[in-house]
């Protein structure tokens, strides 16, 4: 079983569908003890950092993603929440990862926009959550702010600077991108994560 | 950098399609899931859904029928048409709506921009302008064109992405269904002001337009509707076509 954490930032059901179509159990929930003992725990998200950052504080979620043995994988502002800061609200986030995530600078002129919407490459992908995967796939973005390239760093991207497509620490994975928007290869990515 | 987007547009009438053509191995062109389906496997990167029922069982029809596509359909999708109030955009949230479009409410009532940026954030509103040059000005339509109003373009979209449009749809009512390209200078001197992104609409007749408007037009994307209803090209054939003239596509 996999628990998809809610905590109230929007849209939950798309995530939701994605699972549906590739078969897989799963549970909305924001339970404590559902979430522990869950196969896999999803973190998605959208919304801005800082009230992201502060409905998990209401419902106590904090200190219970940070002590999760199990995979864990958080989606956009889900992988965002699971890094050291943002700049979006000046947020001090979970500090699983140790980057920073900064706004993106937009440049008209070199089609540098934000949002950073739409289709772009992954590279230097070393994680069994892209196997199958090829160098150069093209996976969905909607995002104006990123997470800096670091240690742990198992996919990047480029929007006028590089930055961390995804990230691993131990057991903990994030993605800016959206698996459950992109296509046969989002459900391919997916998949991966439910078989880690 | 991220790749251009081709974004086949939809129309649906009382929770049918309305336009298309008999597509080898479709048993139902009306069906908008099956034909977006058949769109997102041809390599589509987005799809526009625009509801053009006029009645309050067409609405509804609309929003069980975004239900359907939600979770059938893998690729990001927008709907529009008939959105006028934040509840309409929250009901089409809730159905599995990825964005929505605001055309003229967003005129009549500019406010609306920012209730439902602030609220589901800039990446759900897509702001849609039409607009028509009257005497060398590019003044914002209504009603499918046929409302003037007294707003200009440039000054319109700037407006709409400081309010937190998260993307901007411009169709030039001047070359709407001509099927004679773009007006492509226009699309790069938005480009060249505005910081979100810009999907080209209206006009195109062949992929040498639509290659001209991701170009020299700057536009991030381009929607159309009836080069793909009508079965003259599929979106992989035009994706294969932009790449050979090095535009970056996502194939």
């Amino acid at each position: 079983m996999i628990a998809i954490v809610d905590y109230d930032t929007g849209n939950l059901r798309s995530v939701c569908n994605a699972l549906d179509r590739i078969g897989a159990e799963y549970c909305v929930t924001d339970n404590h003890e559902i979430i522990k003992a869950a196969d896999k725990v999803l973190l998605p998200g959208v919304g801005e950092a800082s009230s992201a950052m502060q409905k998990l504080s209401e419902r106590g979620l904090c200190e219970v993603i940070k002590g999760l043995k199990q995979p864990v994988l958080g989606i956009c502002i889900g992988m965002q929440l699971m890094c050291r800061s943002s700049e979006e609200g000046n947020a001090r986030c979970l500090g699983i990862f140790d980057a920073e995530v900064r706004r993106f600078n937009p440049s008209p002129a070199d089609g540098v926009k934000v949002p950073h919407m739409g289709w772009n490459e992954i590279h230097n992908l070393q994680s069994p959550l892209f196997k199958g995967i090829d160098d150069g796939a093209f996976v969905y973005f909607v995002h104006s702010f990123a997470a800096d390239v670091c240690g742990g760093t198992i996919a990047t991207s480029c929007n006028g600077r590089e930055f961390a497509a995804a990230i691993n620490k131990d057991n903990f994975y994030g993605a800016q991108f959206h698996p459950e928007k992109s296509g046969a290869v989002g459900e391919c990515i997916l998949k991966n994560f439910i078989e880690l | 950098m991220v790749a251009k987007r081709i974004i086949p547009c939809l129309d649906v009438k009382e929770g049918r399609t309305v336009k298309g053509v008999n597509f080898v191995g479709l048993q139902d062109v009306g069906d908008a899931v099956e034909l977006g389906r058949m769109y997102a496997r041809q390599g589509a990167d987005e799809l526009v859904y625009l509801d053009i029922s006029a009645t309050v069982e067409g609405r509804n029809t609309f929003t069980s029928l975004v239900e359907r596509i939600a979770s059938n359909i893998n690729i990001p999708f927008t709907v529009g048409g008939g959105i006028s109030t934040i509840d309409d955009a929250a009901r089409l949230l809730d159905a599995g709506a990825d964005k929505i479009s605001i055309n003229s409410a967003a005129v009549r009532n500019p406010q609306l921009i920012d209730e439902i940026a602030s609220k589901y954030g800039s990446q759900f509103v897509v702001l849609a302008v039409d607009a028509k040059q009257i005497d060398g000005v590019w003044r914002i339509t209504t009603h499918g064109g046929r409302q003037l109003t007294e707003k200009e373009l440039f000054s319109w979209a700037r407006e709409g992405q400081e309010r937190g449009a998260g993307e901007l749809l411009f169709t030039s009512m001047d070359h709407d269904g001509t099927r004679n390209g773009y007006p492509c200078d226009t699309f790069a001197a938005l480009a060249s002001e505005l910081s979100i992104p810009i999907i080209a609409s209206g006009g195109a007749g062949s992929v040498g337009d639509i290659a001209d408007v991701l170009s020299k037009g700057k536009a991030d994307a381009a929607l159309a509707a009836s080069i793909f209803h009508y079965g003259e090209i599929t979106v992989e054939a035009l994706k294969r076509e932009l790449r050979e003239q090095n535009i970056k596509v996502r194939l």
